[in-house]
């Protein structure tokens, strides 16, 4: 089954070049994989994960924060700057991205502005999710088939 | 006639003679018979009597004789042969017995009659004993009375209550009409009288000391007995009775100064108290030699007393001046306290409020400077700026010297470049010299350790200072500086003779020498040269400026580096050399912290792997976190990973070799835990590397990490490259000299 295992090296190989031209992930998640090996083999998975259940975890206290009455502004620029700093550490550039104008907005105190960006936060996080489980399932699929994940 | 056998008496019987010769006999015989018996009875009656058997003997002759008497009566009348015979043998016997006893009492009677002189040699010395009982009945009781004086004038340490004392005892003790006691006065030339038991004599009377009476009592120790009428011997006139006998002994008055250990008392004393003393005058009492020489002890044990409580007295005194001296000595010393902190007070305020005008000055002054400016106006802003310059100079050295002076100023000891600083002096005075056209020449020896460990600036500023003096009075010619390492010959110098350098294996001692070619100075100003404010007219030019506390400041320094400095010249006009040696420590190769930024290249190799290397990883984002670790691992880093400051600071050991930081979280105290970490570990090689690992390295975040003591900032996001080339460049060097 040859075939099958370059065709889904291609579609792999095509999909997550698509990823880093949409601007979904950056060169940091390139250095990620690069510290996968056989010691490690499951590290971007697991890092991956992490950073959803993270995140996840910031969304809902950003929610529950943004919705009270008095809005305590540096308990969401704290929020916001953990998801930041872990979306840049896996390269989620656009999270990062919106969460840097998120930071803004909570310097200005901007009730609205805030609650409009976590809006695009939470877009952006189920975009960069769903993509990313989607190549995951890819490379599973790869695998699967006896073929070895392409670095590049 | 018939032939009787009896015998007829001698002659015919004459009846009245016979008669008598009859009742004689008889009484002769009785007499004879009670003189034993009554020997017998008063013998027994006495035990002592040592010749009982010579009675016995006598006795037997009595009986005889008795006998013989008694038997006589028979031969008045006719009788038989066997009177006859009885009679004979009576009388044979009588006359054995008495010769017997009249051989021994040839023997016995001159024994008996020395008895008699033995009894009254007895009696004799039995008498004598008894005067002898009598006079040590008598001293005893004397020595009692002395004793009990002693005890008394002893037991008080006050003059008068000890003179009193002396006076009321001895008067009772020899039952005295009056005792008194003369003092000499201040000058010294009369005795006055001071103290009376009875006060017969009014107190305060004076004889002048210079009587032959007062000068025989004088001369003698003993107690002189003098005659009633001596002035001395005054007492109400009772003329009735002859005046009792008057007897005065001298009390030496004793210094401090008179008490030998050897002879006690020193005869040197030449004063004398007086004390006479008179007994009753209606008593026939003499003064025996035993109250004389109570007298003469008691006279001592006063002066003994005396000077006791003049030396409590003297002591006394002594005390309380201490005590005033004490109290004047602690006010002087709180208020020299007090103007201290005062004048510490004035230097700190003063310190600020004129530095800051002069700061304004001089930066404006500079600024002035830069702009556009006519000639004559640069050259008013250029002396304006010289002059503040002068004067913020001046500023520091006043200050700099109150520092050293108090010293409260302490040496920045730290390693440093010696060959650099000699380097940066010649720079820096190479331009003033240049404009002089002096010439400028340094030579360093070749054992001259390249790094050495001392307080850099400060050594810079004695450098300076006397470079800059060198330049400052030469006007032609040059300066040589040479440098080198004091052998222990030439350590010590003649001009410093209390100066002892000894060096040891971690220090040495910098010998600089400057020469200059300049106006030299008269060897007679060199000692004040060092002293502050001091400064000679010939050097007092209108060219030189400063205080004259430049060369003070630069001895201090110097003394705290244990060296020492000093001037040469041959005299005006011959130039001037100055020397200093200091001692520095030998600094060897620099370690990590001091690294200057500029001059070292960078070792370019780079490791590719770090097996085993521990490192710890504080970052707050559990994401970050794993990906940092994910990253160090790859490197074949052995990682631990820490959520927080408090974390960081349980896990951090001395076997972590780097610690990264993130430093991007807000609310975690990054630079607190590189403080504490630099407390923990107080040698520089246990401690770990700290590395922060920032998002943005703008200059006030890597000021603030820098300064906290980090060896690095990296920025985010870090590559495997980028993070392999930082450890390589941590193990190498110990610090990361740009942030990446």
């Amino acid at each position: 089954m040859d075939g099958l295992v370059i065709q889904l090296q291609r579609q792999l190989v095509d999909y997550s070049t698509s990823l880093y031209k949409e601007g979904f992930l950056d060169d940091q998640f390139k250095q990620l994989q690069q510290l996968q090996d056989e010691s490690n083999p499951d590290f971007v998975v697991e890092v991956v994960c992490l950073f959803f259940e993270d995140s996840e975890r910031l969304l809902s206290e950003l929610s529950k924060t943004l919705s009270q009455q008095n809005v305590d502004f540096k308990k969401v620029d704290a929020h916001v700057h953990q998801l930041k700093g872990s979306s840049s550490s896996i390269g989620a550039q656009r999270v990062q991205r919106v969460c840097i104008a998120f930071r803004n907005y909570c310097e200005e105190q901007n009730n609205e502005g805030c609650l409009k960006s976590l809006q695009l936060v939470k877009h952006e996080f189920s975009l960069v999710k769903t993509k990313l489980e989607a190549m995951f399932k890819l490379e599973k699929q790869v695998l699967a088939a006896g073929g070895s994940i392409p670095m590049h | 006639m018939e032939a009787c056998n009896c015998i007829e008496p001698q002659w015919p019987a004459d009846e009245l003679l016979m008669r008598y010769q009859y009742i004689s006999d008889f009484f002769i015989a009785l007499a004879y018979f009670s003189i034993p018996l009554e020997l017998i009875y008063f013998v027994k009656k006495s035990a002592v009597f040592p010749y009982r058997w010579v009675l016995v003997q006598f006795g037997a002759f009595i009986v005889l004789c008795g006998a013989t008497h008694l038997i006589n009566l028979w031969t008045f009348t006719m009788h038989s042969r066997t009177v006859a015979i009885v009679m004979t043998a009576a009388k044979v016997l009588t006359a054995a017995v008495s010769c017997a006893t009249a051989l021994m009492l040839v023997h016995i009677i001159p024994d008996l009659l020395s008895v008699k002189t033995r009894e009254l040699f007895l009696k004799n010395k039995a008498a004598e004993l008894d005067r002898e009982m009598g006079l040590i009945r008598t001293q005893e009781e004397t020595g009692r009375h002395v004793r009990m004086l002693t005890h008394e004038i002893r037991s008080t340490l006050d003059r008068h209550t000890i003179l009193k004392t002396t006076l009321v005892e001895l008067g009772r003790t020899l039952a005295l009409e009056e005792c008194a006691l003369w003092m000499p006065t201040r000058s010294g030339v009369e005795l006055q009288l001071s103290y009376t038991l009875r006060h017969q004599n009014p107190v305060g009377f004076t004889v002048p000391i210079q009587l032959p009476v007062i000068n025989q009592v004088f001369s003698t120790n003993r107690a002189v007995k003098i005659s009633p009428n001596s002035p001395v011997a005054r007492r109400r006139p009772s003329g009735r009775y002859m005046p009792g006998e008057v007897v005065a002994v001298r009390v030496p008055l004793l210094h401090l100064s008179n008490f030998q250990i050897n002879d006690w008392p020193e005869l040197s004393t030449k004063r004398y108290a007086l004390m006479v003393l008179m007994l009753p005058s209606d008593s026939a009492r003499q003064w025996h030699v035993h109250e004389l020489e109570l007298v003469e002890v008691v006279a001592d044990q006063v002066a003994v007393a005396l000077s006791h409580a003049a030396i409590l007295e003297e002591s006394m005194r002594a005390r309380d001046l201490l005590m005033e001296q004490n109290v004047a000595l602690d006010l002087a010393r709180r208020e020299a306290e007090t103007a201290v902190r005062a004048r510490n007070d004035f230097l700190a305020v003063m310190n600020h409020e004129m530095r800051t005008p002069m700061h304004a000055i001089i930066a404006l002054s500079s600024l002035l400077q830069e702009t556009e400016l006519t000639p004559e106006q640069r050259l008013m802003v250029e002396t304006i700026l010289k002059s503040s310059n002068l004067l913020a100079t001046l500023i520091n050295d006043v200050l700099d010297l109150s520092r050293l002076e108090d010293g409260s100023l302490r040496l920045d000891i730290g390693p440093f470049d010696l060959h650099g600083l000699f380097k940066e002096v010649l720079n820096l005075i190479k331009p003033i010299a240049s404009v002089k056209k002096l010439f400028v020449t340094l030579s360093l020896s070749s054992d001259l350790p390249e790094y050495a460990i001392g307080d850099e600036k400060r050594l810079m500023q004695i450098m300076l200072n006397i470079v800059g003096n060198a330049v400052k009075f030469s006007k032609e010619g040059g300066i040589s500086i040479s440098a080198f390492v004091a052998k222990s010959d030439s350590l010590r110098d003649p001009r410093a003779p209390d100066f002892f350098p000894v060096p040891s294996d971690n220090h040495f001692y910098l010998r600089v020498q400057v020469k200059d070619t300049g106006s030299g100075i008269n060897p007679q100003d060199i000692p004040k040269l060092f002293t502050k404010f001091a400064q000679s007219q010939s050097l007092a030019t209108k060219n030189s400026g400063g205080s004259g506390l430049g060369l003070a400041i630069c001895k201090r320094f110097v003394n705290l580096m244990d060296g020492h400095i000093w001037l040469e010249s041959d005299g005006l006009g011959k130039g001037c050399t100055a020397v200093f040696m200091v001692k520095l420590g030998i600094g060897g190769r620099l370690n990590e912290a001091k690294i200057p930024y500029a001059s070292r290249a960078p070792v370019n190799h780079v490791w590719t792997n770090f097996p085993g290397l521990k490192v710890l990883v504080m970052d707050d984002n559990g994401v970050s976190r794993m990906v940092t670790k994910g990253l160090l691992v790859h490197l074949g880093c052995d990682v631990t990973t820490v959520g927080s400051g408090d974390e960081c600071l349980r896990a951090v050991s001395n076997e972590h070799k780097v610690v990264f930081m993130d430093v991007s979280v807000p609310g975690l105290d990054i630079y607190e835990v590189a403080v504490r970490i630099h407390e923990k570990f107080s040698k520089r090689h246990d401690r770990p590397l700290i590395v922060a690992l920032t998002g943005n390295t703008d200059r006030v975040t890597k000021e603030s990490c820098l300064r906290v003591g980090m060896d690095g900032v990296v920025l985010k996001p870090v590559s495997v490259d980028k993070m392999r080339s930082v450890l390589s460049e941590l193990l190498d060097h110990g610090v990361l000299l740009e942030s990446q």
